[in-house]
């Protein structure tokens, strides 16, 4: 039988099949750029960091994009779907899932309000310059509120920097509950640490920058636009110091658990060196952190050469969030390739055509990018990223 | 005030569906919050007076494989599925030379051991062999119930761990939570699924099935709160253990003779 090659040692006969799928995968993955972006918008929001202002709006658009697909991957894996919204009603507090539809209701609630006073001055000069069913849209998108005097606009900035603080702790909070989904699992040793919050949300700041990097570059191309390459360079600087936070809790994760050598040490031996050797040593740390950060480190020591620089820090975050991908992959397939039994291994296997398939996790992948096409196009944030460098040809 | 007739008809409407639509829900809010609180509807059995536990007898189990065989046939688990309440392990340590000391253990459970085993070892190469049944054990500290999100997997007042079909919406967070493998998901009603045991038969006065399908006595059920019942005698009088206590789980199946190989 083809299952038997797929199985090494004793597994518990109800283990023959992977129960969460590349789906699964895709959820932390998806909540990770969304608080990666968020946390890379409010380096202006809140920290002042005048040089990231070009792209702290877009960032929030991108979030919100990333955000109304969250929940997608989770509800299409359930065997149930029809039974989802029960979490919100009947939540089961002990449960580490159950926070999990309040906790993105208050952040999307968040980022949309966010959006909105960052966005209002732009939706109400619309509203009131244009006609028919723009004018319509753009005074909904106000509520009808047209106040943009200097005051108004000084008190929304207020507020969206009140919010921004609350959204920091938030978009922490969101990803690092997503890592205690896996890190509260007492039964899977290589979920379970207490390090797992921490390295979720380290690891979804990194992606959520690298991605932020990559949509504005092609963003630009796109409209033929020169690029702010002091904010890019920024922006690639923050990542870089992100990149070392994360590795040093990955680092620390695996070395803790090599040197207490506990009971399920062979396995997990056996998983980092067989099951998922090459996704992790070589995918997740060489590919994704190793030399993004080689590279990242070059940008920071070579003197002008802007076009260089661009291109090392695309490379490095196209790198990075396939090495993000990784990490999410070895965390929510690697620890189900290992039996409970901690006596064997087996594989996962991905199916193309099904409902827990690849096709489903491409499809959801996309919508994120549509969405922000047609987000941006509603409320364009170009402005702030062009007002500083001139238009191309 | 002056309100047309049709108008008023027409509010009228509303508030009473309403209020009937409210009302149903918030009825059926009340239903499934106090469902867990009663005791099912079996006449003259009260979930109060009767606190289930099991016993395991390694040493007589002889792995014929009868009792995942009758669970199956009792709770209708599919045969042809990879999906078990109720399996047997065989541990098989082999000799091993004085100077590696590397001790090889093999460990298999064909079809949950439904078919029995086969010798494919010599048993000159072998130290010890055994078998070891393995079920839900029904934990008092259960961590499928900690990580259900919607309360679907609870523990009942005679201490049996089970699944609300109706209300389990199949996210497998059970079957991730549970260190003992005893969970598997039904595709059939799309949520999660394990052994009950059989709590359609308890109930009744009658024996889980595997019990009752065993030849040798290596499995045995009674009522904790029956101070002379067989499963009481043993946990007093024999030396017991559980699988991976130190997870704190508290499980409610007692194995006597457990060997260190055993996970
Ligand atoms: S053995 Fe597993 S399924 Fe049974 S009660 Fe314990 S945790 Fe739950
Ligand atoms: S699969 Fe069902 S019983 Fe298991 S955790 Fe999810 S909702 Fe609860």
């Amino acid at each position: 039988m083809m299952l038997e090659n797929l199985i090494w040692g004793y597994v518990y006969p109800n283990e023959s099949e992977i129960q969460w799928s590349i789906l699964i995968v895709l959820y932390p993955y998806i909540t990770g750029l969304v608080a990666g972006a968020f946390i890379a918008s409010s380096l202006y929001h809140v920290f002042g960091k005048n040089e990231i202002k070009p792209v702290a709006r877009f960032a929030l658009l991108t979030a919100l994009s990333f955000l109304l697909v969250a929940m997608m991957p989770l509800l299409v894996h359930l065997g149930r779907p029809e039974r989802g919204i029960e979490i919100m009603f009947t939540p089961h507090v002990t449960s580490a899932m159950s926070g999990f539809g309040y906790i993105f209701s208050f952040y999307l609630t968040i980022v949309v309000l966010e959006i909105w006073l960052s966005f209002r001055e732009d939706i109400v000069k619309k509203a009131l310059s244009s006609h028919g069913w723009k004018e319509l849209l753009y005074s909904s998108l106000a509520l009808f509120s047209f106040d943009i005097s200097e005051k108004t606009l000084h008190d929304d900035e207020k507020f969206a920097k009140k919010l921004a603080i609350i959204g920091i702790p938030s978009a922490a909070f969101l990803h690092g509950y997503v890592g205690f989904i896996f890190g509260g699992i007492k039964a899977n040793p290589w979920w379970s640490t207490p390090l797992m919050p921490i390295i979720f949300l380290m690891s979804a700041i990194v992606s959520g920058i690298a991605l932020l990097i990559l949509l504005y570059i092609v963003a630009m191309k796109i409209r033929k636009h020169a690029i702010d390459h002091k904010c890019l360079q920024s922006l690639a600087h923050y990542l870089w110091i992100f990149l070392i936070l994360d590795v040093t809790l990955e680092l620390l994760e695996i070395i803790s658990m090599k040197y207490a050598s506990r009971e399920d040490i062979d396995i997990i031996n056996r998983l980092l060196s067989d099951k998922i050797g090459f996704t992790f040593w070589g995918v997740q740390l060489t590919l994704g952190i190793l030399i993004p950060f080689i590279l990242l480190l070059m940008v920071s020591l070579i003197k002008k050469r802007d076009t260089l620089k661009m291109i090392m820090i695309s490379i490095s975050c196209i790198f990075v969030v396939i090495g993000v991908f990784a990490m999410r992959w070895n965390v929510v397939i690697g620890g189900q390739e290992i039996s409970k039994s901690l006596s064997g291994t087996l594989t996962y296997v991905p199916v193309f055509f099904s409902q827990e398939g690849v096709l489903p996790a491409i499809i959801i992948f996309i919508l994120p990018f549509i969405i922000l096409r047609v987000v941006t196009s509603i409320l364009p944030p170009w402005k702030d990223m062009e007002e500083e460098t001139q238009k191309l040809n | 005030m002056d309100i047309s007739r049709r108008e008023f008809t027409k509010v009228g409407c509303r508030i009473i569906i309403g209020a009937t639509a409210g009302t149903t829900i918030v009825e059926s809010l009340i239903t499934n919050g106090i469902a867990a609180d009663n005791s099912p509807d079996q006449s003259g059995y009260d979930w109060e007076k009767h606190f289930w536990g099991f016993v395991v007898d390694t040493r007589k189990c002889i792995g014929c494989g009868r009792c995942a065989n009758a669970c199956k046939l009792e709770n209708k688990v599919p045969f042809d599925e990879e999906v078990y309440r109720t399996w047997i392990e065989r541990y098989r340590v082999k000799k091993t030379s004085l100077e590696t000391r590397e001790e090889e253990v093999v460990i298999d459970s064909p079809n949950g051991g439904i078919d029995g085993f086969v010798d494919d070892i010599p048993a000159e190469e072998l130290k010890k062999s055994y078998h070891v049944p393995k079920l839900c054990n029904h934990c008092d500290n259960a961590p499928c119930v900690q990580v259900c999100p919607v309360g679907a997997t609870y523990e009942t007042k005679d201490g049996v761990v089970l699944v609300d079909f109706q209300y389990c919406i199949g996210c497998r967070y059970c079957i991730q939570g549970c260190p003992y493998g005893a969970r598997y998901f039904n595709t059939e009603k799309g949520t999660a699924d394990k052994c009950t045991w059989c709590y359609h038969r308890i109930t009744k006065g009658l024996l889980p099935a595997c019990v009752q399908a065993c030849p040798t006595g290596a499995r045995k059920f009674g009522d904790m709160m029956d101070k002379n019942s067989e499963v009481n005698k043993i946990i007093d009088e024999e030396r017991i253990n559980l699988l991976k206590p130190d997870l704190g789980t508290k499980p409610k199946v007692f194995y006597i003779g457990l060997d260190r190989e055993v996970k």
